[in-house]
């Protein structure tokens, strides 16, 4: 019977809280300012808001723990701050170093009766809502503002709207997008007297770029359609681990 | 001395009791005992299949269909509180937009599709035309938001409601408690919508025995109808709830509205529509996806010789590279003989279901 203190796991259950904090480049992402991406144009945001859901977490020595469902769905806006820090509870004491996370909402969830989506989750949420009522859905992923280089007919604003839970009796666009943040060598310790916080960088440029090219002259309005696969392949990279707070 | 089980279980069932008293006897604060919403069971139809929404989840009581009979009258769903669900949907012409070929909203706006009647709705898998809607709890923000219909933000709507007393009143006597909310406002809607069921035709006291006979030609009707229809139009719902190209959509309609293509993304799909109830159909004139089409007489013709060839036209219609149904002026009447026992005055006059 091995009794060795030192390398009994560490007991009991914590918290830890991630936190999205969306970036151009380098530089923190402000609203109603300008910034220029890799194809050179020049855009302001006017509004960011993703889901995030279905969160996993991994110990360096491979335990996972599953977020129960009921608690793991996370509307994240940059114009409310407290949306950006989703905290977890109850998680079991250990060092973890992966995060895994849906960008967007599950379809079995999407399709559930309306007693079991409340909140983030409530399909009534008005006009400026992350809801399409017209083709029963979430919109993932809601990025607007304006560019010299949107349109003249679209007052210059672009739009990308993005959903698609792959269809409810027939097969369409599946836009639901899964991302594993490798911390490396770093953890988040969990214990019952620490509640770490990991900080990620969730960056804009990325949007335009990784791994396709995305520009607002040739996309400045992308909703419902083929084109969105492209936009969610890359949105998907945007995630990316800066630090850890033990 | 012992304590024999038969002891035990008289002490909690003695225990029991006085919870149970305790809670019977509870009474708010003016004094008056709480009211529990009276529960309401459905008549189901002998003939219909078993309903696709879920009771259990949202199970009917008095007090609950009489809120969602409130909201569905009420202009206060639309941004300006001009336009109620009943404004496009009349009980007299089977819940649709009379003399309207395509619905008619807010500020005088057109949509873009004729409105489809509200009847038998617990029994559908998905709602609209294109079928873009899949639960009936989620069918009336459709027409809320809709910039052409009823424009109104859901969380306005909340706001609007909370400010009623009547609304609060209501909430309670349906829900247990004042809260207003969007579950309780959309399962109150369903409630009501529920209960809209046509299922008293002539057709269906024919089918079930109960003393209607048919004609000599509402019975040749029958028979063509059964032979030439009802693949499509399928079993008592007269629908099988597919999406098909009718050949109804020309080149420029197809343009202007490509259909279930819309929710799929699929070009097979271009030119789609669900294939709609033929129920109290003589009173949804006009006909198809965007009422371009006045009478069933109407109908008829262009099924025998109007129908436009796609290369997403259903199969049925283009058999052995004939577009349309083979039908004599004759047979077409005589279906149409048929279509009108499938009018149920029961339904289009019932107190329940009426504004005033």
């Amino acid at each position: 019977m091995s009794c060795d203190d030192d390398d009994s796991p560490p007991q009991g259950e914590g918290q830890l809280t991630l936190e999205f904090d969306n970036h151009v480049g380098e530089e923190d992402l402000e609203l109603n300012q300008d910034y220029t991406n890799t194809n050179g144009e020049i855009f302001r945001l006017s509004k960011l808001n993703y889901y995030v859901s279905n969160i996993r977490l991994t110990t360096n020595d491979g335990k996972e723990f599953i977020v129960p469902q009921d608690s793991s769905y996370f509307l994240v806006m940059e114009n409310e701050e407290e949306s950006q820090e989703v905290t977890i509870k109850y998680i079991p004491a250990g060092d973890y170093n992966q995060i895994t996370f849906t960008i967007g909402v599950d379809s079995l969830r999407s399709t559930m009766d309306i007693t079991k989506r409340h909140g983030v989750l409530d399909p009534a949420q008005g006009h400026d809502g992350m809801y399409w009522t017209w083709n029963s859905g979430y919109i993932f992923f809601k990025m607007e503002g304006t560019s010299p280089a949107a349109p003249l007919d679209q007052d210059h604003k672009f739009y990308y709207h993005i959903g698609g839970y792959g269809g409810y009796e027939s097969p369409s666009v599946n836009n639901i997008r899964e991302t594993t943040i490798d911390m490396g060598n770093a953890v988040a310790q969990v214990r019952p007297n620490k509640a770490p916080e990991v900080h990620l960088h969730v960056d804009v440029l990325e949007f335009f770029k990784n791994p396709t090219t995305i520009t607002i002259a040739e996309h400045s309005l992308v909703m419902f359609g083929d084109y969105s696969k492209t936009v969610s392949g890359n949105y998907v990279n945007m995630f990316e681990f800066d630090h850890v707070h033990n | 001395m012992f304590i024999t089980k038969k002891k035990i279980a008289m002490r909690i069932a003695c225990f029991l009791g006085l919870v149970l008293t305790a809670l019977s006897c509870s009474e708010d604060i003016t004094g008056v005992e709480e009211q529990k919403p009276t529960p309401v069971s459905l008549a189901i139809p002998s003939n219909f299949p078993q309903p696709v929404y879920d009771l259990s989840v949202n199970s009917l009581t008095e007090e609950g269909i009489a809120l969602g009979k409130m909201l569905f009258y009420d202009p206060i769903l639309s941004r300006n509180n001009t336009i109620s669900c009943g404004f496009c949907h009349q009980q007299a012409t089977a819940f649709t937009h009379h003399g309207h070929d395509v619905s008619h909203g807010i500020d005088d706006k057109l949509g873009r599709r004729n409105s489809l009647p509200i009847q038998n709705l617990i029994w559908y898998r998905n709602f609209f035309w294109d079928g873009g809607v899949h639960n009936l709890d989620l069918v009336p923000l459709n027409a809320i938001s809709n910039p052409v219909e009823m424009d109104e933000d859901t969380q306005n709507l909340m706001t609007k409601l909370k400010a009623q007393q009547r609304y609060q009143h209501q909430f309670k006597l349906a829900f247990g408690s004042e809260e207003i909310n969007s579950t309780r406002f959309l399962q109150a809607l369903s409630q009501f919508l529920a209960t809209m069921v046509s299922g008293n035709s002539p057709y269906d006291k024919y089918v079930r025995g109960e003393g209607f006979q048919f004609n000599s030609t509402q019975l040749e009707g029958h028979a063509l109808f059964k032979q030439h229809c009802a693949s499509c139009h399928s079993s008592d719902l007269f629908t099988d709830q597919s999406f098909r190209n009718n050949g109804f959509s020309t080149p420029d309609d197809l343009l202007k509205d490509p259909g279930r293509e819309v929710i799929t993304l699929n070009p097979d799909d271009r030119g789609k529509f669900k294939v709609p109830s033929l129920r109290n159909i003589e009173y949804t004139a006009p006909y198809m996806h965007n009422g371009k089409l006045a009478s069933l007489e109407d109908v008829l013709d262009f099924y025998s010789s109007g129908v436009n060839v796609s290369s997403t036209l259903d199969p049925i219609l283009n058999d052995n590279g004939q577009p349309g149904i083979s039908l004599t002026h004759d047979e077409g009447k005589k279906i149409i003989a048929f279509l009108m026992t499938l009018s149920d005055q029961q339904f289009l006059s019932d107190r329940r279901f009426s504004e005033y």
